[in-house]
């Protein structure tokens, strides 16, 4: 502890995340899938949308590096501008749903008694509804579209977030520089904000960041199932259904879209993991494996 | 230990209500009245046919009393009349009586689960117990790796590389459907393993999302217990290290698995949309993603409903297990 406590929070966390090997490859596959959505049309070949009679279900080759699907569009240009819906569809979702758990969370958390227990309800209930389930009936109401489900998807995802927040400002609250704060007639609104929010910020962006990943997860499922991104527009998932169709005959249309998923999930799964362990003060100092 | 399940018990119902009332909203959700959809797909109705169906409905009653109206006929498990073109009963689509067991779509999708839950258990357990007693091991770290791809891979996609695997390239297994064309010809013994080979991959790929997750957790959970102080106490006084293991540390390890028994409820159902869709199964899941597709709103409801009881079936399952296993909680 002594000499070290003097540097910032923030220069530890960086030491201990660069100290961590597979959280930092995590991170940096992270800022990788960035610049490749960031910059679609300098790393896709050919228009994802470009239809060729001529060369319909392609295997891998030096043309089309990942094959092309059942209307000769190639896959890897579709690959890569689908890499920026699943990338939208994951932050506008784990943005929702994060201010609504922050929001609910804290509510709970500073106030207790009703407001507490009428939301830690809410929360119950809405666990209780397979969350799948849930999204697919308001899909079949309100219609599929990649606006429709950032949004389902953000709506039924801040549980998670709100019962984190809770705990954080139940064991913060009681801190002295709280009472502190409150004993110089500090506005609660103020103490939330100023006093207890930023210290309970770093666990709610570690869970926002693996939060991330499963709304990649559902959007892609969402989207193979046919309920999510509507085609033309390429996704990850879509892609993957005409893998389905083509099952017997065009490996590379099943193979490509769901290693990208997979990377994807895996980078930010280490990179939030990495994280959380880097700013758990009682890991530091201990070196573990 | 009673007045503690009466208590679990009481404490169901207002989460029961929320749920109604949560599925109740969404039916509002939709643009127009839900009986437009039916009117769009069946133009030729007639406009009286259309007002006798909004009555059935109560669209011409206050949003409270439609709410009420509708929740004294769940109750009764009555969820009205799929607006497909053979008009039945949306509960009968579900659990129809006219068909033996094994051919009811809520049955199918309940087998499946329970087995994947067991398939679950049998192979994550273990493994956590594994990874967990020989730390930091060369197994451990390629059981952790394993672990970690198995949280990140879609199931839906591994679901398309078995197929094409064992399906197309090997042809070891069936890839769609509960049973062969030629089933009524088998023998018994044939019919048994007609049915189990179709059931490998969609109860693997069904447990497979759960398996990652519970192998993980049970690892951590067993490194909890072993750090405890009558760990150390049971090696110091010369236990053999499996009887520490199995008899002292397993059963303390094993109480919190037994709360995720009932958390991984709605994640399996909710994976049944998917697995029956990939393999073909007439299941709950199947006739879910079927009555989404269509718009079949009597239908979308009753499912979501029963999905949300089953759910909440399975947390109370999860309490009676743990109370039965915890002495702190039997003794109160």
């Amino acid at each position: 502890m002594n000499g070290r406590m003097k540097k910032s929070p923030l220069k530890m966390y960086w030491k201990r995340l660069r100290q961590n090997k597979l959280a930092f490859i995590g991170g940096v596959m992270v800022l990788v899938l960035f610049l490749v959505a960031a910059f679609a049309s300098i790393f896709s070949p050919y228009d994802p949308n470009e239809i060729d009679r001529h060369n319909i279900l392609n295997p891998p080759s030096f043309t089309h590096p990942l094959g092309t699907d059942e209307l000769g569009r190639d896959i890897m240009s579709r690959m890569v501008w689908g890499s920026r819906i699943s990338l939208a569809v994951g932050f506008v979702a784990v943005g929702i749903a994060t201010l609504i758990g922050i929001l609910l969370g804290s509510l709970a958390g500073y106030y207790g008694g009703w407001a507490e227990r009428i939301i830690m309800r809410f929360i119950d209930i809405m666990l209780s509804i397979p969350t799948f389930f849930l999204i697919l009936a308001v899909i079949a109401f309100i219609g599929p579209s990649i606006w429709n489900i950032m949004v389902i998807i953000g709506l039924t995802s801040w549980m998670g977030v709100a019962r984190l927040v809770r705990a954080e400002f139940l064991t913060l609250k009681e801190r002295e520089y709280v009472l502190a704060a409150r004993a110089l007639g500090v506005s609660d609104l103020m103490i939330i904000l100023k006093h207890i929010m930023v210290n309970s910020m770093a666990p709610v962006f570690v869970s926002a960041i693996l939060g991330v990943a499963s709304a990649i997860l559902v959007e892609s499922a969402l989207s193979f199932l046919g309920l999510g991104v509507q085609p033309p527009t390429p996704s990850w998932g879509n892609i993957l259904t005409s893998g389905k169709d083509n099952i017997e005959i065009a490996w590379w249309l099943s193979v490509f879209p769901g290693l990208a998923i997979l990377i994807t999930v895996m980078s930010y799964n280490l990179f939030g993991e990495g994280l959380r362990d880097a700013i758990d003060p009682r890991l530091w100092g201990t070196e573990e494996q | 230990m009673i007045p503690y399940l009466v208590k679990r018990l009481l404490e169901m119902i207002p989460t029961l209500l929320g749920i109604t009332i949560l599925s109740f909203l969404i039916i509002h959700l939709a643009p127009g009245k839900p009986t437009d959809v039916l009117t769009e797909m069946n133009p030729k109705i007639t406009p009286e046919a259309r007002e006798r169906l909004e009555k059935y409905y109560g669209l011409d009653k206050p949003v409270y009393t439609q709410y009420g109206l509708w929740l004294k006929r769940i109750v009764k498990f009555d969820f009205g009349e799929s607006f497909s073109t053979d008009r039945r009963p949306v509960i009968e689509k579900i659990w129809d009586t006219k068909q033996p067991l094994m051919e009811r779509r809520l049955f199918i999708t309940f087998v499946i689960n329970a087995l994947s839950m067991l398939l679950i258990f049998l192979i994550a357990i273990p493994i956590g117990v594994f990874s967990a007693t020989h730390q930091g091991s060369f197994s451990d770290k390629v059981t952790t790796v394993t672990v970690f791809v198995g949280f990140a891979t879609p199931g839906f996609w591994l679901a398309l590389l078995l197929m094409m695997l064992f399906g197309i390239h090997l042809g070891w297994l069936p890839i769609s459907g509960l049973k062969s064309m030629d089933y009524n010809t088998l023998s018994v013994f044939g019919k048994i393993w007609d049915r189990a080979e179709h059931l490998i991959l969609p109860v693997f790929i069904s447990s497979f999302g759960g398996l990652a997750g519970l192998s993980r957790f049970m690892r951590g959970s067993m490194l909890e217990v072993i750090r405890q102080d009558y760990i150390t106490v049971a090696r110091a006084k010369g236990l053999h290290e499996n009887t520490v293991v199995y008899r002292h540390a397993l059963r303390n390890a094993l109480l919190p698995i037994i709360t995720l028994l009932g958390l991984a409820v709605p994640g399996l159902i909710g994976g049944s949309v998917i697995f029956e869709n990939i393999f073909g199964i007439p299941g709950m899941g199947q006739l879910f993603y079927m009555s989404v597709m269509t718009r079949d709103y009597p239908l979308v409801m009753g499912i979501l409903t029963i999905g949300a009881f089953l759910t909440l079936l399975g947390n109370l399952l999860a309490d009676i297990g743990y109370m039965l296993t915890d002495p702190r909680i039997r003794a109160k």
